[in-house]
């Protein structure tokens, strides 16, 4: 099957972030989501490598961070759309004591 | 998923079945090794195990120890095991645990004799072990007739998305053929806990399961350490992997969508008239937890990598998959199945599965999985907390 291989996925649609399924340079992307398949566009701002996070909505301090569907952590800095997304911006919920 | 495989195993006294055939040279405890090791060197094809403990421990750790000594010895991919202890006493205490197997067991204890006596005895047994193992040949098995356990380890987002996935496959396919499968790593389910706890087939599984939770929890929380960096690992962290949560996730979605039909303790066996799939309270350490599923009796393990951990284990056969393309190229050496292509939607998600019961049934056959090709044996016990 002669599929364009996605730039990013995320595991469901409405999730706050995607992730990078190769090393990815700024500009206008396409990805999908795992559960329901459907194709997205991002623009991203900053260069993001394979694995890495990136903000398909803005965040607010303290909004929760949404993967799989659900909250997997909690945005300690303002998160605007496209910006990478790692341990400078986003910690755990559940430990408080966890971060960089 | 297509049509059965022809599986083989060892069949043994007592009706389990394993993929390998090891005698085993077992150290009751850390002064014990070095004659161990002397003896599978005198007798090639052995297998020592070396490991640090076994002295000066007490109550429930020192039931775990036992636990996990009795245990690797009953492991069905065990023909035969020759225990080496400083003492009867203890050293006795193991050998009678694995006799209830029925497969062939000595002890050798080295107090008042010294090493190169009990060496000199222990070898003649080892040699006779080994050769009387080498006759016992491979039988028909069934999925039903083969435990399997699941970890994960220097998992990135990768893992997530494609390994973890593929994994599942494996273990709701298990499950569905009567199989039994072993999941663990306690603490890292944090923030999916409850995912898990819906999936407990009954009240007092789930009561257990969120029992043995809160406790392990409770031990990490009241240090109010910083775990960045330990959990998740560096290794995770630069993967991609932020919080905890994240990475929970990522690890739930191995476990298949089949029931949670029980608890159990590290090292405990699961109840052979009761297949299906098990939590066991662990460690998140990777030899930690194959050394704990190992003496619960899983013979073949499979663990999905992202950043590219190495861990294997002495007695059961250890098999990698990683969807990340790095990885996969750049540690070829270590992985057993690339399923990368899953990122690039190359294949279906059940197209990886297929993949990955052909990688399971050969290595179930005979073929060494990688970490076994490079000598991977990382036997680690779990320690619950000081020795007297």
């Amino acid at each position: 099957m002669a599929v364009t291989p996605p730039q990013f996925l995320l595991h469901h649609d409405g999730d706050s972030v995607a992730v990078a399924v190769e090393d990815l340079q700024p500009g206008t992307l396409k990805g999908a989501s795992v559960k329901q398949g459907t194709w997205h566009t991002a623009v991203l701002n900053q260069p993001v490598p394979l694995g890495h996070k990136f903000a398909l909505r803005d965040h607010a301090e303290g909004d929760p961070i949404i993967k799989y569907g659900i909250q997997v952590g909690i945005a300690f800095a303002p998160i605007k759309t496209g910006e990478h997304i790692h341990v400078h911006n986003m910690r755990s919920y559940r430990w408080e004591a966890s971060r960089a | 998923m297509g049509s059965k495989p022809r599986l083989t195993g060892y069949r043994r006294a007592n009706g389990t079945m394993g993929i390998r055939n090891h005698v085993v040279i077992l150290p009751l405890d850390d002064l014990s090794n070095a004659a161990a090791e002397a003896v599978a060197k005198i007798i090639p094809g052995t297998l020592a195990l070396p490991h640090a403990y076994g002295r000066l421990q007490f109550g429930e750790d020192l039931d775990l120890t036992f636990r996990t000594l009795i245990g690797t010895g009953k492991n069905p991919n065990v023909a035969a095991v020759v225990v080496i202890g400083i003492e009867p006493k203890w050293t006795q205490r193991v050998a009678e645990g694995i006799q209830k197997t029925g497969k062939p067991v000595a002890m050798f204890s080295i107090e008042g004799r010294g090493d190169l006596t009990v060496i000199a005895e222990a070898a003649r047994v080892a040699a006779q072990f080994l050769q009387d193992a080498s006759e016992i040949f491979r039988e028909p098995a069934e999925i039903g007739d083969l435990m399997m356990s699941i970890k994960c380890g220097e998992s990135d987002t990768t893992s997530g998305l494609g390994s973890c996935p593929t994994t599942s496959e494996a273990v709701d396919h298990w499950v569905a053929a009567g199989g039994t499968v072993l999941f663990g790593e306690t603490s890292e389910l944090t923030g999916g806990e409850h995912l898990i706890a819906e999936r407990c087939i009954d009240d007092a599984c789930r009561n257990l399961f969120q029992r043995t939770y809160d406790n392990y929890m409770s031990v990490i929380e009241s240090t109010g350490a910083n775990l960045m960096g330990s959990q998740p690992t560096q290794g995770n962290i630069a993967g991609g992997l932020t919080t905890i949560e994240e990475k929970a996730l990522g690890n739930i979605a191995k476990t298949g969508t089949v029931p949670v039909i029980g608890v159990l303790k590290p090292a405990e066996e699961p109840d052979p008239k009761k297949p299906g799939l098990y939590f066991m309270d662990s460690s998140s350490a990777a030899a930690e937890c194959i050394t704990l599923m190992a003496a619960a009796g899983a013979v073949i393990h499979l663990f999905p990598t992202g950043q590219g951990n190495v861990i294997g284990n002495p007695i059961e056969p250890v098999l990698k998959l990683t969807a990340n393309p790095k990885t996969a190229a750049s540690m070829r050496e270590h992985v057993d199945l690339d399923v990368s292509g899953l990122l690039r939607f190359e294949y279906s998600l059940k197209e990886a599965g297929d993949q990955m019961m052909d990688v399971i049934t050969r290595c179930i056959n005979g073929r060494l999985s990688a970490a076994e090709a490079l000598g991977h044996r990382e036997f680690t016990f779990t320690k619950l907390y000081i020795s007297a």
